[in-house]
């Protein structure tokens, strides 16, 4: 079995594949314990790499111009040569769909299963955060759904409509998740059946008669604000949510639409909390099953070379003053170079590692604390627990006070013993996704009076939000709200009010 | 696992969103287009360059905070030389309030910049003439349905059998007879008669056997390999060559003669450069004949025709003559769309008039798609109504809607009247 390659020289045919793919699958399962979904392998060509990138790496999704808008700017990209395409995509779905592209070599494939399709794959399948917030088995139903939903919208209500309601809901889609509570399963049955018995409850209370009443009702509603926030379930952060449940105006297309964007949202919010873990977890895996096939004579050593070759270009840091560096890590660099620091801390620790990391130093087991790294933490929490002096020296980090009120930076921490946990705490909070994302709640809304919304952004002075796209985005939740809106911008420590937007529905 | 290959599946899946974020942009298109008229890019616009169109309706807001005072840190990367206490200049970029550190400036504003995109010179005219159609579309419907004559293109295995190639098949046929010696029928002739003659001798029995057993062999040989098979069929190939059938002819006229100033010339020819943009977009092939005239008329190039100046007075029935004259030696009727775009002041010889007129109903305005004559003038120049040309054609359009005429005097009434011209006509053809 382990006699002989696999493959020779660059060209690979769907048998090679498939031979690659058994014997990454062997090391992978049965050396390295990965628990996988099943894998659905797709061969695509550039053009089509093009597509999938646009719909953030979804198979399929409904129609809208902001995508056109990204295509664009890849293409534009890609034909100037600006940039190169990924390798691969891979979607977290059951059976987890790698995409490959037709243009790489033997090597590049196998190199690429190994990434997405172990990595990758075995990380949706068993980090908390995708088990809590994700439903592999749904998603693609879902998105089928969701497509033709929406296709059946603009040919009843005419695409302009449709685009206004997905505009809107776009632009609130990072308010639009649940952060706490875990999210409710996908269940195409359920949506489309709820789907229908709105539309057949709309048609049952239908009564023309109740525009002809005059008046109506005066209201005696004496209730105290407190107990209508109460009734509303104020204060609520997910706008999304409390639009298309509250909102008086919409139609019921229109609250499954804004559903169908806050449940995507709701998909991709594990995404961004765990880039570091998820690269990392998929780079060292490839690169461990790829030195293992070399290990086993499975792989020649030009191939070998090229995989080393690949992983290093993928891996690479720039410092924060040549070009490409900055503030942002390489997700691949530092997921990477942590966990291969944490094999050696459990393999061949130092006297360091034994007092910063008591509990996993010299334990012997790299694959099992790996896999329960991978399981149990997001990019801030492992970054908080796991990094080591050594990758922090390895980096050479440094964490500069920025203080607009003085006219230099300060540098406060360097790779020293007084520094390294500075560096580690302010390093795993900037992957904190809570502190850069905007706290918008909302808070207040009489629905028996005028019907204001009032929305709160509870922030620091200095932190206020970007204010051309904060009133454009008002203007959407006004088109969405169908009455006047108004954002506060709080101060969380005084309550003191730092700045005021009002947005109308325009036309109304 | 499964590995599908997905190579073949259709393509081009995002093309219907690529419209969208067109059509999206449209009213900025439209606006990019006008001001590169008004501005004089048109030439350029016409020589493929690109257009970029500042997309703010293609902005993706969203709630999201930048920093602008306070204090915050940051970690990065690559420290060679920095200790503990060290103080760095801010990089530029980052003073003031829009205070950060390395690369973090640009960090902050991406949000802020509008997204903007290339449209390629196609997608540009074509979002700049979708509201105008040409008047005439008699002809201009083979744009739509191509025609295509079948062309050869090499031999093929089998065909309908009026194609079949004789010499090819029959060479063929030659070769695979002399491979497999196949008996050519003077040499079985032969034998019979040796035989014939032997039977009848008596003599030589042997060799009458032997000849015998060689007739039988040849007969055998004869009927087991055909005169002609099917694999030495050969028939010719045709296939259908699209025939590039839409072609236009755009003939440029215009008065040169002294009373018209280069101002005016310059309104002439934005107007030909509009129009002759606009023919690309229809057909696949536009040519252009350029007239010039004063007293009389000629043929010249391009080049000439918009900087050689010219003095004289106008007789402007000899371009109207001349115009006919080329149209009968090159441009035939039946085979080309025929444009006319004449640009003049609207002087003539008060005789000419007459005679100008006459050429135009009777000759000229049943074989074109349009004439479009427009009259430039500087501003004030110009009496409404009252230039000799005017006058003259006046009635005619009344009659004759393929004559359409407007007047000009600034750069920017040219794309209005283009407009005009040649917009939706609503329901009255």
């Amino acid at each position: 079995m382990n006699g002989g390659l696999l493959y020779s020289g660059a060209d690979w045919d769907f048998r090679t594949l498939s031979r690659s793919y058994d014997a990454i699958e062997r090391i992978a399962c049965e050396e390295l314990g990965l628990e996988v979904y099943p894998n659905r392998i797709e061969v695509i060509t550039a053009e089509q790499m093009l597509d999938v990138y646009t719909a953030h790496g979804m198979p399929l999704t409904y129609r809208h111009w902001s995508y056109g808008k990204r295509f664009l700017q890849h293409e534009a990209s890609y034909r100037r040569g600006y940039s190169s395409l990924a390798y691969e995509v891979v979607i977290n779905s059951n059976p987890c769909i790698s995409y490959l592209m037709e243009e790489n070599t033997a090597t590049m494939q196998a190199l690429v299963i190994a990434h997405a399709a172990f990595g990758h794959n075995h990380f949706f399948r068993n980090n908390h955060l995708f088990r809590q917030w994700t439903d592999a088995d749904a998603i693609i139903d879902y998105l089928e759904f969701a497509r033709t939903f929406i296709a059946g919208c603009e040919d009843r209500y005419g695409v302009a409509a449709v685009e206004r309601v997905l505009d809107a809901a776009h632009a609130l889609s990072r308010q639009g998740v649940h952060r706490h509570g875990g999210a409710r399963p996908l269940n195409l049955k359920t949506d489309q059946k709820r789907e229908r018995e709105r539309r057949e409850y709309d048609e049952r209370m239908f009564d023309d008669l109740w525009r002809t009443v005059p008046g109506g009702r005066t209201s005696v509603d004496t209730d105290p604000i407190g107990e209508r926030r109460r009734r509303l379930g104020l204060p609520e952060e997910n706008l999304l949510y409390f639009i298309e449940k509250i909102s008086p105006r919409l139609q019921s297309w229109e609250r499954e639409i804004i559903r169908i964007v806050r449940l995507i949202a709701q998909y991709f919010y594990p995404q961004p909390q765990a880039k570091v873990m998820n690269e990392g977890c998929a780079t060292w895996v490839h690169q461990r099953i790829m030195t293992r096939l070399h290990d086993t004579g499975q792989i020649d050593d030009a191939a070998f070379l090229e995989v080393l070759h690949s992983t290093s270009n993928v891996i690479t840091q720039p410092d924060f003053d040549q070009p490409g560096g900055g503030v942002n890590f390489n997700p691949y660099a530092l997921g990477y170079a942590m966990m291969t620091d944490i094999e050696r801390m459990c393999t061949q620790p130092t006297e360091e590692d034994r007092a910063w990391f008591p509990d996993i130093a010299g334990n012997g087991d790299p694959l099992g604390t790996l896999r329960y790294a991978w399981a149990n933490f997001r990019d801030e929490s492992f970054i908080l627990q796991y990094l080591s002096p050594a990758v922090i020296r390895q980096f050479r980090l440094f964490r500069l006070m920025d203080d607009t009120s003085e006219t230099t930076l300060l540098v406060d921490a360097i790779h020293d013993d007084a520094g390294y946990r500075a560096i580690r705490r302010s390093l795993a909070r900037s992957y904190d996704t809570s502190e850069s994302d905007a706290d918008v709640q909302v808070v207040d809304v009489d629905l028996a009076a005028d019907r204001r919304l009032i929305l709160q952004h509870r922030t620091r002075p200095g932190r206020l939000l970007a204010q051309r796209d904060a009133e454009a985005t008002l203007r959407h939740v006004a088109a969405l709200w169908g009455y006047e809106v108004r954002l506060q911008e709080i101060d969380s420590d005084s309550d003191a009010v730092l700045a005021t937007h009002t947005a109308e529905p325009q036309g109304a | 696992m499964d590995i599908i290959d997905r190579r073949a599946n259709p393509h081009g899946k995002n093309l219907g969103n690529r419209q969208r974020v067109l059509s999206r942009a449209r009213a900025a298109v439209a606006q990019a287009a006008r001001k590169a008229i008004d501005q004089g890019t048109i030439r350029e616009v016409g020589q493929g360059q690109a257009v970029t169109i500042p997309a703010d309706s293609l902005n993706e807001p969203s709630f999201h905070t930048v920093f602008t005072s306070g204090q915050r840190q940051l970690v990065l990367p690559g420290n060679r030389e920095f200790s503990t206490g060290d103080r760095l200049s801010r990089p530029r970029g980052g003073g003031g309030g829009g205070g950060s550190g390395s690369g973090a400036g640009q960090g902050d504003a991406e949000g802020e910049d509008g997204f903007r995109f290339v449209l390629t010179r196609d997608e540009f005219l074509d979002l700049f003439f979708e509201d105008l159609e040409l008047p005439d579309l008699v002809k201009n419907q083979i744009v739509n349905v191509e025609i295509s004559a079948p062309a050869r293109a090499g031999i093929s295995m089998d065909g309908s059998p009026s194609q079949i190639d004789m010499s090819r098949t029959m060479r063929r046929s030659m070769a695979r007879r002399i491979g497999l010696r196949r008996p050519k029928t003077p040499e079985v002739e032969a034998l019979e008669e040796e035989i014939a003659a032997l039977e009848e001798s008596g003599a030589d029995a042997d060799r009458l056997v032997a000849l015998r057993a060689e007739l039988d062999l040849a007969l055998r040989r004869l009927a087991r390999v055909p005169w002609i098979d099917p694999v030495d069929l050969r028939y010719r190939r045709f296939t259908n060559v699209p025939k590039p059938s839409a072609r236009a002819v755009m003939f440029c006229l215009m008065d040169v003669s002294g009373s018209m100033s280069e101002q005016m010339k310059d309104l002439a020819k934005r107007f030909f450069l509009l129009l002759h943009v606009f023919l690309e977009r229809r057909y696949k092939r536009v040519e252009l004949v350029f007239i010039r005239h004063t007293e009389v008329a000629e043929e010249v190039d391009e080049q000439t025709f918009f900087t050689d100046p010219r003095t004289g007075g106008t007789v402007v029935s000899t371009a109207l003559a001349e115009f006919l004259r080329i149209q009968r030696d090159r441009y035939p009727q039946d085979s080309w769309n025929i444009y006319v775009a004449q640009a003049s002041d609207g002087d003539n010889s008060s005789s000419d008039t007459r005679q100008a007129v006459a050429i135009m109903e009777a000759d000229i305005l049943p074989i074109v798609q349009h004439f479009a004559y427009i009259e430039v003038a500087a501003s004030a120049a110009m009496i409404r109504g009252e230039t000799d040309l005017w006058r003259g054609y006046e009635p005619l359009s009344q009659r004759a809607p393929r004559l359409a005429m407007r007047r000009v005097s600034e750069r920017r009434d040219i794309f209005p009247v283009f407009r005009d011209l040649f917009g939706r006509k609503a329901a009255t053809a």
